[in-house]
């Protein structure tokens, strides 16, 4: 299969996301000015700072020639992936329920924290069982999840570990349609035992195996 | 016309700024303060004030956790 991960300027979890990606299939980098997502079986949003993250987190990016497509793709059932700041950018460009707040405590966090699997039957964590806790970095400030209204919640940070505020430890959430997931936590921070895990390489391998399944029906 | 349109957290929405100053002023000697919340101020020159409402429910705001107001400014 074939991931492709959007580099915005002022991406910088864009090239760990594609070297995790290329652990389990290939992956090529899709850069903000351009519509062709060139045959992708995924789309990665990666962490960092979009276009300098002026004005609020992901607010502009959500504007790029490249989100256009992706946004079509979505809607088609393509699968899109959105990392701390992909995750805000999928929020903004209404991919996502919800939006993310500064974290309760003004401060920038950077910490390996231990997330339950809420739900081990979407596309993104088939790979995974129900409430199985994955060890996974996060580094953000503004990652307290709000929604006004239910949610489909994925991952959960484990008691006491909630390291923004966000609304019953919501970590990630998929979609309606279960094909969009957006998530604070660096999955692609931990696919090798170099990083101090290797639970992130969870996430790229079910999307594999979904996508797997996928092109045998 | 020069316009100032003023963003705000939407009520309910836990917003420690706020709290941060609300804190802040009594430790000073500023007594009965309450509900301090902190927003942004866009101010802009714009030829179609109009097209006003739509900048900010395009961009300039989140509707989901902003309030927002539209102010004209002497320039």
């Amino acid at each position: 299969m074939k991931f492709g991960v959007v580099r915005f300027p002022g991406s910088c979890d864009d090239v760990d996301a594609l070297l995790a990606a290329q652990r389990v299939g290939e992956a090529v980098i899709l850069w903000h000015q351009d519509r062709d997502l060139q045959g992708v079986d995924a789309v990665i949003i990666p962490g960092g700072f979009s276009y300098g993250d002026y004005l609020r987190v992901g607010a502009i990016a959500r504007f790029a020639p490249v989100m256009e497509s992706v946004i079509e793709f979505a809607h088609e059932g393509g699968l899109v992936l959105g990392i701390c700041n992909g995750f805000q950018v999928l929020c903004e460009a209404g991919l996502l329920p919800g939006a993310l707040l500064p974290n309760t405590t003004l401060r920038f966090v950077f910490r390996q924290v231990n997330l339950a699997v809420a739900d081990p039957d979407t596309a993104f964590t088939r790979a995974s069982g129900r409430g199985q806790i994955l060890s996974i970095p996060v580094k953000h400030t503004t990652g307290r999840y709000y929604s006004p209204s239910p949610v489909h919640v994925v991952l959960r940070y484990a008691p006491g570990e909630n390291p923004n505020g966000s609304q019953e430890d919501i970590a990630g959430v998929v979609n309606e349609d279960g094909n969009v997931f957006g998530l604070m936590p660096h999955p692609e921070h931990a696919v090798d035992p170099l990083m101090g895990s290797t639970d992130g390489l969870t996430i790229f391998e079910s999307i594999r195996a979904h996508v797997g399944d996928r092109t045998l029906v | 016309m020069r316009a100032r349109v003023l963003v705000r957290p939407k009520a309910g929405i836990l917003d420690p700024q706020g709290q941060a100053v609300e804190r802040a002023l009594p430790a000073l000697g500023f007594e009965g303060v309450e509900n301090v919340h902190i927003g942004r101020l866009i101010e802009l020159d714009v030829e179609d004030p109009e097209q006003l409402p739509a900048m900010c429910e395009r961009l300039l705001v989140n509707p989901l956790i902003e309030d927002y107001e539209i102010v004209e400014a002497l320039r």
